[in-house]
Parts: structure tokens; sequence; C-alpha cells
């Protein structure tokens, strides 16, 4: 049987446009989303005040992203109005996080497979619900799978390490000011430095607001949550320094985020096998460590 | 006199689903199709994605042989007043809604939020006006969310004309809805208001303004009461009074209801934001004028000459 001229394997098509799509996220800053006891914190470097890595998409839904601006943006505005049209259609109480990440799985796995450039973004949902034990984390990947994140998620960039740094300091209950802390320990491990508060975006979702919960801390509020965490910061910075130059977590306690090299992939891995720490158990935090969906596409890497 | 909304003209984002698509599988309401048919108008996103769900699409067999007494049949909302105070401005409506000359519902509520800023309340057909008022709520998000911004006032107000204009065709067969629209301009620290007919405005009101069935005996005891510069609390109080006025001569409108506890829904927007007041407040400046007018029944008189 002879192969037609410029015959490309489907495996290799797949393979070829993965490798691409993780390129083009593994280049851009990590972002972090993370629970804290009022609610879902969202952290993410972003020089521009205008052009938002991070949105609101409902009463008590946010989105966050990293990757190529024009593509998530497009699928930002593309889930608000998803979002609204459910709402406007049945109530606004039925608009979940999940219905949104499953469109968003749909949508890109859709991209992935038909067209010839995959988008490439990597987004997270998350819902903040009655209590803590309701909130959901989502974590999107430009081919469509779907994690479900238990308390935590560092994805984009360098989101190996940030992750694992970012276990590290986790903890169910922890205030604004901690998570805050944790948030940035974990993104300066990166190796960008120190971030002031005009090259950080951050927004929370607030569980005792009625209606819209999304709320942006900026200027005034921003630098005062910088000034606080910076003595946090600074102590455990001696923990975090060795892993910066190496590009490999310093603390060996994070069994699943060995691999460094293995870019998105392991990354996914990694933060979604490692449970929640059993040891400080406050109020109950997240959905347990099984009930996560591993999704079809990065886990196994086979389908690539 | 065709619009989107009735669908005899297509609407400005309607066109070709497939050429706006941008994947062949996108076409025709498929999940993807949300990627190609994005706007900051969720009325357009709307008129183009499921016309059916706009408000006020009605069937037009039957549309040139009059108004059906089924139409007429339905549930109208009475009166909504709405006066300028002091750094912002307050909005309030009685809870009637009659059917003919019945009474359909005594507790019906037809003041609302529209956003932080805004707020709004309506007169005519309910059913209408409920998906009116919603569509507006999720219009002004949407746009909000999109664009990263909120609109302007008069955006807003703009806004809202051009869905009560898309009314019309309903209108015409029996269905009439009219806002009565007001809000803190963020700009000028001031609240403002603004009035609809049936084919669409908006028509900018000085002062205060009233609209629906008692709307014309509200508006004349808002101008005897009504001083500039009033509080916000001197303002809700002549609004109740306004009220009590328009319920005492049209029965159409509904009075402080003391037996059932049924009160004004009250709204004030200031720089604080759009604040409807609680039961127990509105009760308790309801329960003053009925007070009051134990004794004076017709209210507090104006002075006949000045100084």
């Amino acid at each position: 049987v002879s192969m037609p001229f410029g015959y490309v394997s489907p495996a290799q098509a797949m393979r070829d446009k993965a490798e691409y799509a993780r390129q083009g996220i593994a280049r851009g800053r990590s972002c972090v989303t993370l629970q804290y006891q009022d609610g879902i914190m969202l952290v993410a470097p972003n020089p521009s005040s205008a052009l938002h890595k991070i949105s609101e998409i409902y009463d008590r839904i946010a989105f966050a992203a990293v990757g190529r601006y024009n593509e998530y943006e497009n699928l930002r505005k593309a889930g608000v109005t998803y979002a609204d049209i459910t709402g406007y259609q049945f109530d606004r109480h039925d608009v979940t996080a999940r219905g949104i990440a499953n469109w968003y799985a749909q949508t890109l796995g859709t991209i992935f497979t038909e067209s010839l450039k995959p988008f490439e973004v990597e987004i997270v949902v998350a819902e903040v619900g009655a209590r803590p034990s309701d909130d959901q984390i989502y974590r999107i990947t430009f081919d469509g799978s779907v994690t479900d994140e238990p308390s935590f998620v560092a994805f984009g960039g360098q989101a190996d390490q940030v992750s694992a740094a970012l276990k590290e300091r986790y903890a169910d209950g922890m205030s604004l000011s901690e998570a805050f802390a944790a948030a940035l320990a974990a993104l300066s491990t990166a190796g960008n430095g120190e971030y002031t508060a005009a090259q950080l975006e951050v927004a929370i979702l607030e569980r005792a607001r009625d209606h819209r919960t999304f709320r942006r801390i900026r200027a005034a509020r921003l630098e005062e949550l910088l000034a606080e965490s910076r003595p946090a910061a600074e102590s455990s910075d001696g923990d975090g320094s060795g892993g910066e130059d190496s590009g490999a977590p310093g603390s060996g306690d994070a069994p699943g985020s060995g691999g460094a090299t293995g870019g998105a992939s392991a990354s996914s891995e990694g933060s979604a096998s490692t449970p929640a720490p059993p040891a400080d158990s406050g109020p109950p935090t997240g959905p347990t460590p099984g009930s996560s969906d591993r999704g079809t596409g990065l886990s196994g890497g086979s389908p690539l | 006199l065709g619009s989107y909304f009735d669908g005899s003209q297509s609407g400005p984002f309607t066109g070709n689903r497939s050429v706006s698509g941008r994947w062949p599988g996108a076409a025709g309401g498929s999940p993807a199709g949300f990627l190609g048919l994005q706007t900051s108008s969720f009325t357009d996103f709307l008129a183009a994605y499921s016309p059916g769900l706009l408000p006020g699409r009605v069937s037009r067999t039957g549309g040139d042989a009059g108004i059906s007494p089924a139409v007429r049949d339905l549930p109208h909302a009475t009166t909504i007043v709405a006066a300028v105070c002091e750094g912002g401005v307050v909005l309030a409506g009685d809870r009637r809604a009659t059917l003919g000359n019945m009474i359909a519902k005594r507790d019906v509520e037809k003041v609302f939020r529209s956003d932080d800023y805004s707020g709004m309340g309506y007169a005519g057909t309910g059913s209408l006006g409920i998906e009116f008022v919603r569509l507006f709520q999720v219009e002004l998000e949407h746009y909000e969310k999109m664009e990263g911004r909120s609109l302007s006032l008069e955006g807003k107000a703009n806004r809202l004309a051009s869905m009560v204009r898309g009314n019309l065709g309903a209108a015409m067969q029996g269905l009439v809805v009219v806002p009565l629209f007001v809000g803190y301009d963020e700009d000028s620290g001031q609240g403002r208001i603004f009035s609809y007919d049936v084919a669409g405005g908006p028509y900018e009101e000085q002062r205060f303004y009233s609209i629906g069935s008692g709307s014309l005996f509200a508006r004349g005891a808002l101008k005897k009461l009504y001083a500039d510069g009033m509080s916000a609390d001197d303002v809700v109080l002549a609004c109740v009074q306004a009220l009590y006025d328009a319920a005492d001569d049209d029965s159409a409108t509904g009075g402080p209801d003391l037996t059932r506890r049924i009160f004004p829904v009250i709204a004030t927007i200031t720089a604080d934001g759009f604040r409807k007041l609680s039961e127990a407040e509105s009760e308790q400046v309801a329960e003053q004028v009925v007070r009051e007018r134990m004794s004076l029944p017709d209210g507090p008189s104006a002075p006949l000459r000045n100084g």
C-alpha cells in the first residue's frame, strides 16, 4: 500500500498539535486559584490593568486563563454568553461551573481535533458554593481535558514548580491574607522575583455576598495585602529558594511532581493526583481526591 | 411596523450563522456557535440565537382582528412614582395588579434593581413587564461583563428605549408595557429619571415623574409636596403620600394594606448604589402616612401663598 505524498498519521498530527500548544502555554506566566476561608482567590501576574486574565463569568463563577490573549478572551466572552443565556432561559441558580467547564471542554476538544491550529490556552473555572465543601475548581486544557481540582490549582507557565510550592503552603481555612501570601510565594518560585501591586491581578469570589460575588482586589487594598504578605513570604523564602534555579521543587514531599521537563502533562498529573493534606483538618474543604475527573487527554498522554 | 423582536425583520446580528461560526460544525445552535455569536448586547444575541425567548413575541395570526379578549384580560400593573432627592433618586410602586375591574394580585412587585446604580418600574401587562425587567437586567450585566465597564446612564436609558420600541408590534396587539427608568449618574453625582412611551423614548424627566393608571393623581400630589434638595427620607415620604393619593382616586392603584401587611416597594439609588427599603422600613413610612390621614384624609396641604 503506497502512502500519498505528504501523508501525516493522525497520531503524529495530534502529537504535533499538542506539542505546539504546550510550548505556547509554557512560555507565559503561571496563574493560581485557591480556596480560602471566605471563598476562592485567583491570582495572576499581569502587568496590564485593562487586559484581564481573571474575569467574572456569573454570580458565583470566575474565569482565569493563561496563554494567548485573543483566544482566551474569545472563550471568556463565549462563556459569559453561555452563562447569561442559561440563566435567562432557566434561573440564575441553574448556571453552574460544571456546565460551563463541560462547555469549554467540548469547545476546546472540537477546536483541537478539527482546526489546524489548536488554542494555546489553559482555563480555570471556579465556583464558590454556600459552604467550602461546595466550592468547585475545574481546569480545562487546550485539548478539552477537564480536571476537577481539589482546593487549589496552579496552571500555565512553570505550572509544576508553582504547583509544588503552592501545595507546601496551602492549608484549609486560610484567611484572605494568608491565602494571598501562599499564592504570591508560589508564583515567585517560578523565578520572576518579587511582584509589585502593578504587576498582579487579584480577584476573589466572596462566599457571603449576595448576587454577584466576584470582586477585584486593586490599588490600596492590594498594596495592603502585599504588605501583610511580605514578612510571611520572606520567612518562607528560605525553603523555597532552593528550587528557583534548579527548576525542580526544593523539598521532596511532592511525590507526583517530579519531572519538571514534562511540561503541562506532568503538571496536570502532579496537582490532580496529590490528595489534600489530611493532617490539618479544620472545616472539610474541597472535593475528595477520588472524585477528580482526570479527563482523557493529558494524564495518560496516549490519545494524543 | 416590524422589528427583529417579532421576526419580521432580521436583527443586526442574525445573518447567516454558518458564516459567522468559525468552524463548520459551529452552525445552528451547537455549543461552539457561541464563539461566533458574541455581542455586548444580550438582546441582540438573543435575537440571533433564540428569538423566541424575547419578550413580546406574539404570533401575527388574528392581529388585524383587533385586540383579543384573552389579551385584554391579562393582569395589569399600575402606578409607579419616582423623584430625585439630594444625591440620588427614589423609586416607589404600589402593589396592586388588576384584571379589568378585578384585583388580580395584591402583593405584586413592580420596582426592581436593574444594576448597581439603576432601577426600573413598569406599568402595563404584568407578564411582559416581568420578562422585560429580567431581559434588561441581563442586558446591563452582560454588557458589563463583556466590555469590562458599565454602560453610561444615558446608554442604559437608550438601550431600554430600543427594547421598548422592539415591543411595539406586541403593544399594538394589546400587550402594552411601559417602564420608568431611574439611576444615579456617577459623573454628575445626581439622580435622573427617564420615561418612555410604547414607541420608545427615552424622555428625561426633571425632579419627579409617575407612570401607570394612577399617575395623574400621584404626579399632582408630588407637584405640591416636592421641593428641590429634599433628603432621601423626605422624598420617600413624599412618594408614599403620592401613592396614597393615587390609590385614593384610582381604583386600580392599591393603597397600604394594613390588615395584610402589604406596603409599597420603595428603593433609593445613591452613590452607595441601589437599595431596596426593607419591609420594616416601608411599613414604618406607610403607617406614618396612614396615621396622619386619619385626621387629614386628603393629606398635607401646600401653602396657598408663598412667603
